[in-house]
């Protein structure tokens, strides 16, 4: 459980003269020699002096004042917050793999290649894509890479198209990624149901248009059953189709978006390949795509090369000419990405659609028993891998954030909230399949003692939550004035 | 399956729940998009735990052998001591297994850690704020570019030194060529090794990028690039790839750099075979609503008690959409807390031996080496822990030797990039080259050049 109480800032804590870790000093008549004192700066003033316990007291501290998955259901929509494998961690701690230093040369990491190659192998077939680069290191930088690719593809047919179609229930990485990559995003208006409308995708769709980025599932979490529909049109005018595939939990080992008639996906492998998301990250957002686009994937890429030919050397990174260049300093996220490679390993294909299977299981469990105790559920239809509510039918003045802070005094992670922007007071649930049928039913139980309180006894939701270190934190009052660290000066 | 709990009772309830029978009847889509119904994907076929475990031992043990190697490898990606304390903490799975904290009541850990760490950051780079990272070095310089265009409004061209590390150089040509910012570089003095800045040749400067240190460990002289700078009306964005340098060089803020940008791999990151890396940026109070990524600060809660939050959201892609400031959303966030965990560990006297360790062995290396007959030492500026070598040999010639013979990465053949210098090698020297392997660098070389 987590604790009610804050923690000191380190820079609050210990005192002159201590130190975590023992250093040597150095003769300074030596360092005068290798650094001329003009050069250098003064004492770190303001750095903590503590020793070794009081800096791991600190972070536990802090940890306890933190929800994971580990602690408890955290059924963020969009998020796909899956149980993170604990053998994936001790893979990504060999020093076979962290010591490996990326200047050195081909012959002495063949391991890592290797390693990268069969994993964009994996991903080909698992996406029906003809290609992937494992570089982008986020969802969002796999987004800006695969417009980018498209860029270049549009380029080197001597066109110029600069919008990009973007249904309003997007995520907003999509709008921004399109204006990074130098396109005009479009918005589309959806349906009610978070479909494109193709009304609007006909008018909209023009000589200029070059792409269309869609999410599917949507963020509504159901599928785009027009989605052939969709790349026909698209592709008819010469754009492409876009799959952001923060939601491809849905679809492992049960449908392709390759063979849906998309021409570029981005993954999230701190999605769909269980690798932790750390508080924000790092993450890794390898990118797919059909033959045409291969030319323009970034460098360096990872090819494989004869045996016979090339003696020892079996992979190599290559720089194709028509790349859209280097978008990061190495490869990639490398440790990430190899702990997407062990939970490939270990779930093979019928693992992977068992995944699928479990995860719309438990969403459409959510769903239907979620509306069953009165949560208004505007698509009562079967939905994928999350479902949707909003606080339509709760009593006024309870809104979905008093649903959500309520939660967390429960003791879970509450679901997205608020979010896709076209629904009002949506709550986006998303149970994943490592979750067990009791977890579900003791959340459901949960959700069901919130509607009760959301009646009897409103302040208890107006005021959640009650045992968190600090109570309802008031996020508008914090920008102003601003503190950003402790050497801000406050304006 | 071990990570999947439902049962065959929970699916019979679960699917009685819903009103359906089959698990198929679930996926709400035409069926000739089924692909398992038609062709299961050709993947390997699953592994237990124990024959993962044994197949990655394997693929490590590979790795083993280069990472046991006698190493001089630096150029942005820096060999440091990991303090154990950061290996044991970073694992708790209250930590590691969090998600982007925007619910603050159930995130003050992961919160106050990154409040932490801006606070680190801007107290190491003299600025007056750092956000809460960015994906790495390369793509911190590229936002910090974009940064630069939106605050000044009137310049058009980026001037960019040419020793600036190769890699950034290519990630900001990659963001930059779709969104009309002209690049030029800037050529480097064959003599120091620092940047030649010629004010009459940046009229219509946007902004000015240099390394601090640059990519040969030569020292910059920031206080030339501001004055430069000014003069021409351009930002000035300075890049330290090493960012223990930090610790113990004039932080770029003293000498009233507009953007910093950096790599903190060094503070806690190994390798890794270049990722995950660490981006830090941080910049001057009047420019914040400029910056890209995620800020928190710390306010209050309804009771008046201390709190950490993220602020300004109105510059980030969840709220702005396309007028964001950048589209980053997932970060380098469980990174930030272990450079967080380094710098603390560390401590301020720490923090100041250990850069003073790394100065003066790369100081006694650079000495040693200088003396070897066939060796020079092409630039005059001053260096912290990494530094170019000159030889008589071709630089891959020289390192495929050392490597051959000598089990010893000797460093990066510049020739990669700089084809006019053929036969330097950018090495490096940290706390983690004993004694003996300097020696036995030092008498490999002489012995190869001999």
């Amino acid at each position: 459980m987590i604790h009610s109480d804050t923690e000191k800032l380190i820079f609050e804590q210990g005192r002159a003269g201590r130190t975590g870790i023992d250093v040597e000093g150095v003769c300074l008549i030596e360092l005068d020699d290798a650094l001329s004192p003009e050069l250098r700066r003064g004492p770190l003033a303001g750095f903590p002096e503590v020793s070794e316990p009081e800096m791991v007291r600190h972070y536990t501290r802090l940890s306890q004042r933190n929800v994971g998955i580990d602690d408890t259901f955290y059924p963020l929509g969009s998020c796909t917050m899956k149980y993170n494998p604990r053998i994936n961690e001790a893979v990504a701690s060999m020093k076979g793999f962290t010591n490996l230093h990326p200047a050195m040369p081909q012959t002495e990491t063949q391991n890592a290649f290797r390693i990268l190659w069969e994993l964009e192998q994996m991903l080909n077939e698992i996406c029906g894509m003809d290609a992937f680069t494992l570089n982008p290191v986020a969802g969002a930088h796999g987004e800006l890479t695969g417009l980018k690719i498209i860029r270049a593809a549009i380029r080197a047919r001597g066109e110029k198209r600069d919008k990009v179609l973007i249904p309003t229930s997007a995520h907003g990485t999509n709008p921004a990624s399109a204006m990074l990559a130098g396109f005009t995003p479009v918005n589309i208006e959806v349906n009610p149901d978070g479909s494109v409308n193709l009304e609007a995708l006909e008018k909209a769709l023009d000589e200029n248009v070059a792409a269309m980025m869609i999410t599917n599932p949507s963020t509504l979490g159901l599928f785009e059953t027009n989605i052939k529909k969709i790349a026909d049109m698209l592709h008819a005018k010469g754009a492409f189709l876009y799959c952001d595939g923060a939601n491809l939990n849905a679809l492992v080992g049960i449908a392709r978006p390759g063979d849906m008639g998309f021409d570029v996906i981005q993954t999230n492998t701190h999605k769909t390949f269980s690798t932790p998301h750390g508080g924000g990250g790092p993450g890794a957002g390898p990118v797919g795509v059909k033959k045409e686009l291969v030319p323009f994937l970034p460098s360096p890429r990872i090819e494989k090369f004869d045996k016979e030919k090339f003696g020892k050397v079996l992979f190599v990174p290559v720089y194709d000419k028509q790349s859209i260049g280097r978008i990061h300093s190495y490869y990639g996220n490398f440790l990430v990405l190899l702990r997407a490679y062990c939970y490939l390993r270990t779930m093979g294909a019928r693992g992977l659609r068992e995944v699928a299977e479990a995860a719309v299981l438990n969403a459409n469990y959510l769903r239907v028993s979620l509306a069953e105790i009165g949560y208004r559920v505007p698509f009562n239809r079967m939905c994928m891998h999350e479902c949707l509510l909003t606080d339509e039918n709760m009593p006024s003045g309870i809104t979905t954030l008093d649903i959500a802070k309520r939660l967390i005094g429960k003791g879970y992670h509450p679901m997205t909230i608020y979010f896709p922007l076209t629904v009002h007071g949506a709550m986006l649930i998303e149970p994943t399949e490592t979750e067990t049928k009791e977890t579900l039913d003791e959340f459901i139980q949960a959700m069901k003692e919130i509607a009760e309180e959301a009646k009897a006894n409103p302040n208890l939701l107006h005021d959640a939550p009650h045992n968190t270190p600090v109570q309802r934190v008031d996020d508008v009052g914090a920008n102003r004035p601003l503190n950003l660290n402790l050497r801000w000066k406050q304006q | 399956m071990r990570y999947i709990p439902v049962t065959s009772a929970d699916r019979e309830e679960m699917l009685k729940k819903i009103g359906i029978h089959f698990i198929d009847q679930l996926f709400d889509m035409p069926t000739d998009m089924l692909t398992h119904l038609s062709k299961p994907l050709n993947l390997p076929a699953p592994l237990p735990e124990m024959e993962v475990m044994a197949l990655m031992e394997k693929f490590a043990k590979e790795g083993e052998i280069a990472a046991s190697k006698t190493s001089f490898l630096g150029g942005g990606i820096n060999r440091h001591y990991l303090p154990a304390t950061i290996s044991a903490l970073i694992s708790r799975g209250e930590f590691l297994t969090a998600y982007t904290p925007y619910q603050p009541e159930a995130s003050q850990g992961t919160l106050q850690a990154l409040y932490e760490f801006q606070t680190y950051i801007a107290l190491l780079s003299g600025m007056d704020v750092a956000n809460a990272s960015l994906y790495d070095g390369a793509t911190a310089t590229a936002e910090a570019v974009l940064m630069a265009k939106r605050i000044n409004k009137k310049g058009k061209t980026v001037y960019v030194s040419c020793a600036l590390h190769p890699h950034y150089r290519e990630v900001l040509r990659t963001y930059l060529q779709d969104v009309d910012i002209p690049i030029v570089e800037l050529a480097f003095d064959a003599k120091t090794g620092k940047t030649i800045l010629a004010p009459t040749m940046m009229n219509d400067a946007l902004a000015l990028v240099v390394g601090y240190p640059n990519y040969f460990g030569i020292i910059e002289d920031l206080k030339e690039a501001r004055e430069v700078a000014t003069k021409v009306g351009a930002l000035l964005i300075s890049v330290t790839t090493e960012a223990l340098s930090l610790t113990i060089l004039k932080p770029p803020g003293e000498f009233g750099v507009d953007i910093f940008v950096g790599e903190g791999q060094s503070f806690g990151l190994p390798p890794s075979f270049g990722g995950p890396l660490l981006g830090l940026i941080a910049t001057k109070d009047a420019y914040v609503r400029n910056l890209p990524g995620r800020l928190i600060g710390r306010g209050k809660d309804k009771n008046g008690k201390d709190a950490f939050v993220i602020v300004i959201a109105t510059r980030e892609q969840h709220i702005k959409r396309e007028k964001a400031t950048s589209n980053i959303c997932t970060n380098e966030a469980l990174c930030a807390t272990i450079a967080g965990m380094y710098l603390t560990a560390y401590g301020k006297t720490g923090l100041a031996n250990l850069a003073k360790q790394n100065a003066v062995k790369a100081f006694r290396l650079r000495e040693k080496l200088a003396k070897i007959p066939g060796v020079s030492i092409p630039f005059s500026g001053a260096t912290f822990n990494e530094f170019v070598i000159r030889t008589k040999k071709s630089g891959a010639q020289l390192l495929r030797n050392l490597l051959a013979g000598r089990q010893i990465f000797g460093g990066i053949n510049l020739s990669v990039h700089y084809h006019k210098n053929p036969k330097d090698i950018l090495v490096s020297v940290t706390e983690m080259n004993t004694d003996e392997d300097m020696d036995k660098f030092v008498h490999a070389l002489r012995e190869i050049l001999k």
